[in-house]
């Protein structure tokens, strides 16, 4: 049996009365794209936080690539190949396309101690840039400045900052979030080429998205995962219906139809 | 061929500077030879503030430390320059490893704070020095470099600040566009993200402040030599934030606009303070206008070239 690439053992986390993680247990396969659904208030973004590194667990363990990584900061994980996309946009606005997404695969090209030659001559850092550009389809946008791409461009360039580390894991929070119906579109159509030559853990509101896409779906509930499966095996599962009843049972029942 | 505009004010103003010993009046000899020294302390600030993103309130602390490990030595007959100086950037560097290492753990108003406090603490330890003059300073001797400059002639050290105001801005615009410079403006940019992205952000900081501090000692160590004196004054958060006033009047994060800043700001000092010992009154609204009418500073006002991105 092949060993999950991510894990994560009885992982808790309270914030005051409030029980965002409670002793969640998750495992995440070399190759799946795995997806987190959950109503709102489930815990999904917390979880996010602590598998990044941003919120400190206060008890259980995460496992990367048979590594305890409970203790490691955010750069340290970023740097083990565990990159992520924020849900609220979050690039360089001041950079060109072409410069953030540069800077990210500087990030894992050496240290950055070095202070004389102009990082814009570094040509194979640029070339790799333009090549990461093309995939995510901002080949025609690489000299505007980040800050005047579409909010559908700007969520394009985060997954593209993302893959540009060249990572092993892919944690995406809400990549659709605050997008149109033909920017949503074509998220999904780049979530979907990725699908394969990448692990990826997608936390996602929309629910047709979800179904469509994920090869494994966990259900998130009040900080504990009420079931894991196929898509088939959740839209199945009466305790995920029950859980959606009253929050928005239309959602599980529209991604049936 | 499209005239870069920035180029040619940067280079109009540096052979300016050049001149002004030429003219054969020491009373200009000695300001702009001051003016220039402050400008190198506001190009370092520059680094830190316009790009680094961080706002140190406390970078008279600097220059502070660099004059006195001058005088200190030269109190106790240490002289020559060859070690005085390089004992400045040294005690300098420490310095701001210890601020820096401390202060860069927070951030905002936070970080504004904890410079400042250095900053004053080491005013009132150099207040509390009676044997370096304590409150009133103290009068130093030059520093000697075995016979090959003599820094009593007020023009030796107007090339001197002169070339390594030159030195700064090139050394200057070669870091800001390395790749540590661009690490340091992703910092300015978006800290959250350069960690995500693996980048272990306090490290670049920390080392961005050390470089800052290091040039601002050097610059307190010729301060020195040009008054030929020192005082808890050089540390004063007043001063702090007459730097902080000189890379904004200029333009943040633009590389030259520091030197416009310190000139226009201390040129104006000194006129107005000589038609009426309450010029502060006429100096502040001029600021005013500038930071509200110009964000982007003295400098910002003269258009950059196209550059490819």
């Amino acid at each position: 049996m092949t060993e999950p690439l991510l894990e994560v053992r009885r992982l808790v986390k309270h914030f005051g009365a409030v029980v965002a993680t409670a002793a969640l247990d998750l495992a995440i396969m070399p190759g799946e794209l795995h997806a987190v659904i959950g109503p709102n208030g489930a815990g999904k973004t917390t979880l996010i936080g602590q598998l990044a590194g941003e919120v400190r667990p206060d008890a259980g363990h995460i496992y990367f690539a048979g590594r305890n990584i409970t203790a490691l900061s955010v750069p340290r994980r970023a740097a083990l190949g565990l990159a992520r996309s924020f849900q609220s946009t979050s690039i360089f606005p001041g950079f060109s396309t072409l410069e953030n997404v540069a800077l990210a695969i500087q990030a894992h090209a050496g240290h950055s101690f070095r202070f004389w030659r102009p990082a814009r001559s570094l040509t194979h850092i640029r070339h790799a840039a333009v090549e990461v550009l093309k995939n995510v389809g901002l080949a025609e946008r690489v000299v505007v400045p980040a800050a005047r791409l579409s909010h559908g461009e700007q969520r394009q360039l985060e997954i593209a900052m993302a893959l540009a580390t060249t990572p092993k894991l892919l944690l995406l929070d809400e990549p659709t979030a605050g997008m149109g119906l033909e920017e949503s579109a074509q998220m999904v159509a780049l979530l979907y080429s990725l699908r394969g030559q990448y692990t990826i853990l997608l936390v996602e509101h929309d629910m047709d998205m979800v179904f469509a896409l994920a090869d494994r779906i966990t259900v998130l509930v009040d900080g504990r995962a009420i079931a894991t499966g196929t898509s088939e095996a959740i839209r199945a599962n009466a305790e995920v219906r029950r859980a959606y009843l009253g929050e928005d049972d239309s959602e599980v029942g529209r991604a049936q139809r | 061929m499209q005239v870069d505009l920035r180029r040619i004010v940067v280079c109009l103003t540096l052979v300016a500077l050049a001149g002004i010993p030429l003219g054969g009046e020491v009373f200009y000899t000695r300001l702009f030879t001051r003016i220039m020294l402050y400008a190198i302390v506001a190009c370092s600030l520059d680094l830190i503030l316009g790009y680094g993103g961080m706002v140190s309130f406390g970078h008279a602390a600097f220059v502070g430390v660099g004059a006195y490990t001058v005088a200190i030595l030269g109190y106790h007959g240490v002289t020559s320059g060859l070690i005085a100086w390089p004992a400045s950037v040294v005690m300098a560097a420490l310095l701001a490893l210890v601020i820096g290492g401390i202060s860069l753990r927070t951030s905002g108003v936070y970080f504004i704070m904890i410079t400042l406090a250095f900053a004053q603490m080491l005013y009132y330890l150099a207040v509390s020095l009676k044997t370096y003059g304590g409150d009133d300073g103290v009068r130093i001797v030059r520093n000697t470099f075995a016979g090959v400059l003599d820094l009593r002639q007020p023009t030796t050290l107007y090339y001197i600040a002169w070339l390594g105001l030159c030195l700064v801005l090139w050394l200057g615009r070669r870091l800001v566009h390395s790749r540590f410079g661009v690490v340091l403006r992703g910092i300015k940019e978006n800290e959250r993200r350069m960690q995500a992205l693996g980048y272990a952000t306090f490290a670049y900081k920390l080392v961005g402040f050390v470089i800052a501090g290091v040039v601002a000692g050097l610059a307190g160590a010729l301060l020195a030599n040009q008054t030929a004196y020192v005082s808890p004054a050089l540390m004063h958060w007043t001063r702090s934030g007459e730097i902080m006033v000189m890379v904004l009047l200029g333009g943040m994060g633009s590389g030259f606009g520091p030197v416009l800043g310190t000139i226009t700001l201390l040129l104006a000092e000194e006129i107005l303070s000589s038609y009426t010992e309450h010029w502060m009154l006429f100096l502040g609204p001029m600021l005013l206008v500038v930071v509200l009418r110009a964000r982007r500073g003295l400098y910002g006002l003269v258009p950059a070239a196209e550059v490819q991105p």
